[in-house]
């Protein structure tokens, strides 16, 4: 269990930071979501992985620490509602801008704002 | 246990979903209801203040839950002068942005609010996870503040700062489970216990889980590889927002010297200094790199954002050394060179609006109205903050060179901290005399005129570094008590022993 943990935890972070790099918005959003995936299953981890047992004192042979299961709830929260600000800003961006890249840089522009800028009437 | 301690927190939160209930109500009781909240916000940092200069610590146990098990409020010298440094700031940028500039949005005040909330959380908790939350608070509150004002040209430099500060919440997350993967506890004062007592291969975790901290910290911080984000966030937000933010890389200055005296400090066995060694020279480099920005600034306002790097730099190198001097000489410049910067961040959207087209560009124009009051303004602002005598930068530039007496360090301290001085004032003297004096034949249409409210916040934060020239004994007094509180250990573990309140009484 532990490398099957380990390994998910490795690959959604490499896949995180890979997204993160890109240059359009979207594929930065799920980086960043990804990346809190990976963050949170480690800090879940951290209380050390334990099957069968539960948080709760004298209800097994064995208790799973409660403190980091306390953690990764506050931090899925606080992570949901910055990917839902992030997700409203890269929309404001592009609104702004016209295109998704990151900078915002005009002269870059993606095929579907050049499509709609066929579209528009002169 | 003294309920004040969330006075700092209470107020503000209030006040803040006050303003949510009354965002359709006139502007004017809008506005007295978020000054009233800002005056009694810092009413409660005073009070506190007073409090703290007994030098015991203050716990307040939420619930009622024995440390380490619950998390604690403590209230110390250094949470305690924090809280009036932010809290003076955020009610003079407050008195400003009554002037006009809270009207973009109806959310303003609300969001200036929660943003002063989790500024004091951060600085009273004494728990390194609700230190985690405080950030996010105060970051969710920046990003709407930092977007706040008309046009497009806040987007994308708000996208890059909010990105930014996420990914150094991910990071801080994964500190975090490092160290209480091995710990079994985030209590600072329990850390500051157990973090010697680790051994073997454990300790490269909790080592590894310090270092990611301490990247975190400099995140926020704006230290040199991780300082490109502030100019361009800091120079498109609005000026009370971001004379405001004037506090937010302090914030991560304030983590720095909570966190590695105490849990990383002297006393920390194989683990004693953590991270110090690299923080000096980046100190440094910051430094420089503040300089080469200010030299290379084509507008009033890029100046003074280097000017928040160059002082992150300043502040640092004392605090990397660690000497109880120099720990206390950081603490007085960072009152100083905070106030100075809001000031002057507020001193250019004065300028700026009496300049027309020309903006804060540093290029000729025909004279500005106010110009004596503008320029006189400008020029206390950038004394203090080149660090010339009579005002308070000198002193604390002063102090911080004092601290260091020998060897290496020395020599790197003095060297870059008087090359940078010398440059940053030829990079002002630069600004102000193309700004105020080489005019041009003509006249500006459409200048807004400077109303007393504003001219009062304005020259109020600024006069600040002639008050702290009057009151430099007692405030020296009080940094130096606040070091030598923070490099003994002791009493902060002692708060661990809190006693809690009893049932039934």
């Amino acid at each position: 269990m532990e490398l099957v943990f380990a390994l998910a935890i490795g690959a959604l972070t490499a896949g995180g930071v890979y997204l993160l790099l890109r240059a359009r918005t979207f594929p930065v959003v799920l980086g960043l979501t990804m990346l809190s995936y990976g963050v949170n299953l480690f800090l879940f981890a951290s209380g050390r992985l334990a099957t069968g047992s539960q948080p709760v004192l004298g209800t097994a042979a064995q208790y799973a620490d409660p403190l980091p299961q306390a953690l990764v709830l506050t931090a899925i929260v606080i992570g949901f509602a910055m990917t839902a600000f992030v997700v409203v800003l890269s929309l404001r961006n592009l609104a702004d801008h016209g295109n998704d890249h990151v900078d915002g840089d005009p002269k870059k522009r993606t095929p579907a704002s050049k499509h709609a800028r066929e579209r528009r009437p002169l | 246990m003294t309920h004040w301690l969330l006075a700092p927190i209470l107020i503000p939160l209030l006040g803040a979903i006050l303003q949510i209930f009354v965002g359709y109500a006139p502007m004017p009781l809008r506005r007295v209801l978020a000054i009233i909240t800002s005056v009694l916000t810092l009413a409660a940092a005073i009070v506190l203040l007073n409090l703290a200069g007994d030098d015991t610590y203050r716990v307040y146990a939420m619930g009622n839950w024995q440390p380490p098990f619950g998390i604690v409020m403590v209230l110390d010298r250094l949470a305690a002068m924090m809280l009036v440094l932010t809290a003076s700031l955020a009610l003079l940028c407050h008195l400003f942005s009554i002037g006009g500039a809270d009207e973009g949005t109806r959310q303003f005040h609300s969001l200036f609010l929660f943003q002063l909330m989790g500024l004091n959380i951060a600085f009273l908790t004494g728990d390194l996870f609700n230190l985690f939350v405080a950030f996010e608070i105060l970051l969710i509150a920046s990003y709407g503040l930092l977007m706040h004002g008309s046009g497009s040209t806040r987007s994308t430099p708000g996208l890059h700062y909010v990105v930014l500060n996420l990914v150094g919440s991910s990071l801080f997350l994964i500190s975090v489970g490092m160290i209480y993967s091995v710990t079994g506890t985030l209590n600072m004062a329990d850390l500051a216990v157990k973090v010697p007592q680790v051994s073997g291969d454990q300790r490269f975790l909790v080592e590894a889980g310090g270092m990611l901290l301490l990247v975190v910290f400099a995140l926020k911080a704006a230290v040199l590889p991780l300082t490109f984000w502030l100019p361009r966030a800091y120079a498109s937000a609005t000026a009370p927002v971001a004379a405001f933010f004037a506090i937010m890389t302090k914030v991560g200055i304030y983590g720095i010297i909570r966190v590695y005296p105490l849990v990383f400090g002297a006393n920390a066995g194989e683990m004693a200094n953590l991270g110090m060694n690299w923080l000096f020279p980046l100190a440094l480099a910051t430094l420089i790199m503040g300089v080469i920005g200010a030299m290379g600034a084509q507008t009033l306002r890029t100046l003074v954002t280097w000017q928040l790097v160059i002082s992150v730099g300043t502040l640092l190198a004392p605090i990397a050394l660690g000497s109880q001097k120099g720990l206390a000489a950081a603490l007085f410049y960072l009152l100083s060179t905070t106030w100075t910067v809001g000031g002057l961040f507020l001193l250019i959207e004065l300028v700026r609006s009496q300049r027309g087209s020309a903006s804060d560009k540093i290029v000729m124009a025909p004279q500005i109205r106010h110009r004596t009051l503008l320029s006189s303004l400008f020029f206390f602002g950038a004394v203090s903050a080149a660090g010339l005598p009579p005002l308070s930068g000198f002193f604390g530039k002063v102090m911080i060179l004092q601290s260091t007496t020998s060897g290496v360090e020395m020599a790197w301290l003095w060297g870059t901290v008087l090359t940078g001085s010398f440059f940053t004032l030829i990079a002002y003297s630069r600004a102000g005399s193309v700004v105020f004096w080489r005019n041009i034949e003509g006249k500006i249409e459409n200048s807004t005129p400077v109303t007393p409210l504003l001219a009062i916040s304005t020259g109020a934060l600024i006069g600040m570094s002639v008050l702290m020239v009057a009151l430099a004994g007692p405030i020296s007094a009080y940094t130096n008590a606040t070091a030598v509180q923070l490099l003994d250990t002791r009493g902060y573990i002692q708060t661990l022993q809190a006693p809690m309140v009893e049932e039934g009484s």
